[in-house]
């Protein structure tokens, strides 16, 4: 009887290897501007910091683009350069 | 003639005619030198992600603008000379930029807006 009931020793990990996407190439977004700041938040932990790839699933060309976008936006004030609790 | 667009960022404790003194005047001076202003709007008194010259908030400004590419420099310098102008930013936009902002002008992005507000409605 104990051999169907199977009794993992760590709890199986279903959603870690969900493959990840760049939603730009999936929605087709072309250009992120850097005034929406709403937009923006999505890619920043909350402390301020812009968010590393293999979290968000980015591509490459599109996370320098991210990255660029951030940080015109903290220069004009929209987004804190440093932050304890953003979201 | 490419097409750039400056976000100015100006003290708030400016008067009401102060500030379009400053706005008419930068216009003047881009219509002067051969720019042709596309697009213009200002966001008001917003506040301030950190404090910027001790201030809080600051009154913002878009302006998109088709220019010669020697006048950004003059341009700049005019801003910095300003004291009323807290902050700016030029940038030159390139042809996915030109297709997002008329898009955004032309309300395209006000659907989605307004599809989700709708299901919050309901």
């Amino acid at each position: 009887m104990a051999k169907n009931t199977i009794q993992y020793v760590t709890a199986p990990k279903v959603d870690e290897n969900r493959k990840k996407y760049c939603r730009f190439k999936k929605n087709g977004i072309k250009y992120i501007d850097y005034k929406d700041a709403s937009f923006l938040l999505k890619f920043v932990n909350d402390q301020g910091k812009v968010l590393p790839r293999r979290l968000t699933g980015t591509s490459l060309k599109f996370q320098r683009k991210v990255a660029q976008a951030v940080k015109r936006s903290r220069h004009i004030g929209l987004m804190p350069y440093v932050t304890d609790s953003l979201k | 003639m490419q097409q750039y667009e400056t976000v100015i960022i100006l003290t708030p404790l400016l008067s009401e005619e102060a500030l379009k003194e400053v706005l008419t005047k930068f216009a003047k001076l881009m219509t002067d030198n051969g720019a042709e202003i596309v697009h213009e709007d200002n966001w008001g008194l917003r506040k301030l992600a950190y404090p910027i010259q001790k201030k809080t908030t600051g009154y913002y400004h878009l302006t998109e603008f088709r220019a010669p590419g020697e006048f950004i420099n003059k341009l700049e310098v005019e801003y910095r000379r300003d004291e009323r102008i807290m902050r700016f930013l030029t940038i030159s936009l390139d042809k996915h930029a030109l297709a997002y902002s008329e898009k955004k002008r032309s309300g395209a992005f006000n659907k989605k807006k307004e599809s989700k507000t709708e299901e919050v409605a309901k």
